[in-house]
């Protein structure tokens, strides 16, 4: 039977051959892709948006960079930006389905 | 400061344990960007302690120290201490900034003795209260925050109580500095934490926190809900220093007039914890007697800012 492959490996500051350790490490996607829970995928109307920056503090997730793009392998689909837009430059669009949100 | 001028640099890292919609992790941004990387964490049992992600990795770029239910202000204390100590020895060349992090259950109920005690010694950090009025992690369970007619798992029909307030308590240790914040200002928040932060001594922050699966709104409304709350009146944002309390953004604008105070029930109908006091289209009384509290409240705050304009002005002609 082959040896399956492990999920998560201990990183390796965390991890010293004999030494065990209670420390974490930050990284990016730490529960993995959460773009996977998303049912709504935030799209973005460029000729609406005037860069006022509400939707980049408001994303929960900083999914939102500064220069308002999103990232679409973490966003968890909340829908806060589509609210908060004064211009209404960011709108709800159904995921389909089978595509990239399926693991 | 600006929304613009906000730091650009994020310590809270994409792809956590959050729940969408969480004001947990939306508080948390913010606050590492007033703060910055020079940052030590102590996180209080409460959501922030299971967002962080399971070992071995975590979702905050600052070292964090997770601590139990009761020990908020202990713990406090003790890196605070520790932090002195390096700084006295050499080993550490910049002060970091010493944030606990706790949620309403940790500060109302089980972690106020500490948190008094600290804030009595007068020890050096922030101590941030992320208020979600229930115990949301554990599955909505009555807190000492919960409002008046809420429900909770264990106040079916409403919770027969008017909640307390801790940030009053806080003001009553002599604090140098307690404020109160909302995730629909941003800015306000900010600079409060900035001002925190190039203080000495205890300083507490309390945040309202709008919980989608525990208050039972949609995960798209956080901030809306948030922002209801400081413009019908529930919720005042000011802040605390040298004896005085200086109301700030939203709710300084209705003081002053510049904008009106929403009826209450426009925050209650946004949400699914207070649905029983709308049923049949007819409102429950306790919805008057919330009108009536928030009223009061604010024909008081009023009075006392025309009385102070008034005085001034004797003053400056006299």
């Amino acid at each position: 039977m082959a040896k399956k492959e492990r999920k998560h490996k201990a990183p390796e500051r965390a991890a010293e051959p004999g030494v065990i350790t209670t420390l974490s490490v930050p990284v990016v996607g730490s529960v993995g892709k959460t773009g996977s829970w998303r049912v709504f995928k935030p799209v973005k109307d460029e000729a609406r948006c005037n860069n006022c920056l509400l939707c980049w503090i408001y994303c929960p997730e900083a999914c939102i960079s500064k220069d308002i793009r999103i990232d679409y392998d973490y966003c968890k689909g909340c829908g806060i930006c589509a609210v908060e837009c004064p211009r209404r430059a960011i709108v709800m669009v159904k995921e389909e389905k089978g595509g990239k949100s399926s693991r | 400061m600006r929304l613009k001028d906000f730091p650009e640099e994020e310590l809270f890292l994409k792809g956590s344990a959050a729940c969408a919609g969480c004001p947990g992790s939306m508080a948390l941004r913010v606050a590492f960007k007033a703060l910055g990387r020079n940052t030590l964490l102590v996180v209080i049992a409460s959501c922030t302690s299971v967002l962080q992600s399971p070992f071995p990795y975590s979702a905050l770029g600052v070292p964090v120290l997770n601590m139990a239910f009761a020990t908020g202000g202990a713990t406090g204390s003790g890196v605070a201490a520790a932090v002195e100590h390096l700084l006295k020895k050499g080993i550490l060349r910049e002060r970091p900034n010493v944030l606990v992090w706790a949620g309403d259950g940790g500060t109302y109920d089980i972690g106020i003795q500490a948190l008094s005690g600290a804030a009595e010694r007068g020890e050096d950090f922030i101590y941030v209260c992320y208020n979600n009025e229930a115990y949301s992690n554990t599955g909505t369970q009555r807190s000492g925050a919960t409002p008046y007619a809420a429900w909770t798992s264990n106040t079916i029909s409403g919770k027969r109580e008017w909640r307390k307030d801790v940030a009053q308590i806080m003001v009553a240790h002599d604090l140098p500095y307690v404020a109160t914040a909302s995730l629909a200002y941003p800015t306000d928040f900010f600079n409060k934490m900035r001002k925190a932060a190039s203080i000495r001594g205890t300083k507490y922050i309390e945040m309202l926190a709008p919980c989608p699966p525990g208050w039972k709104f949609p995960s798209d409304s956080t901030v809306r809900v948030s922002r209801l709350a400081v413009q019908t009146g529930v919720w005042l944002l000011y802040e605390h220093e040298n004896g005085r309390t200086a109301y700030t953004a939203g709710t300084k604008r209705i003081i002053e007039g510049q904008s009106e105070l929403l009826p209450v029930s426009e925050y209650l109908k946004a949400q699914g914890r207070f649905r029983h006091l709308f049923r049949g289209g007819e409102e429950d009384e306790r919805v008057r007697d919330y009108q009536k509290r928030i009223d009061e409240v604010f024909d008081n705050l009023r009075f006392a800012s025309r009385l102070r304009e008034r005085l001034m002005d004797l003053e400056i002609r006299g």
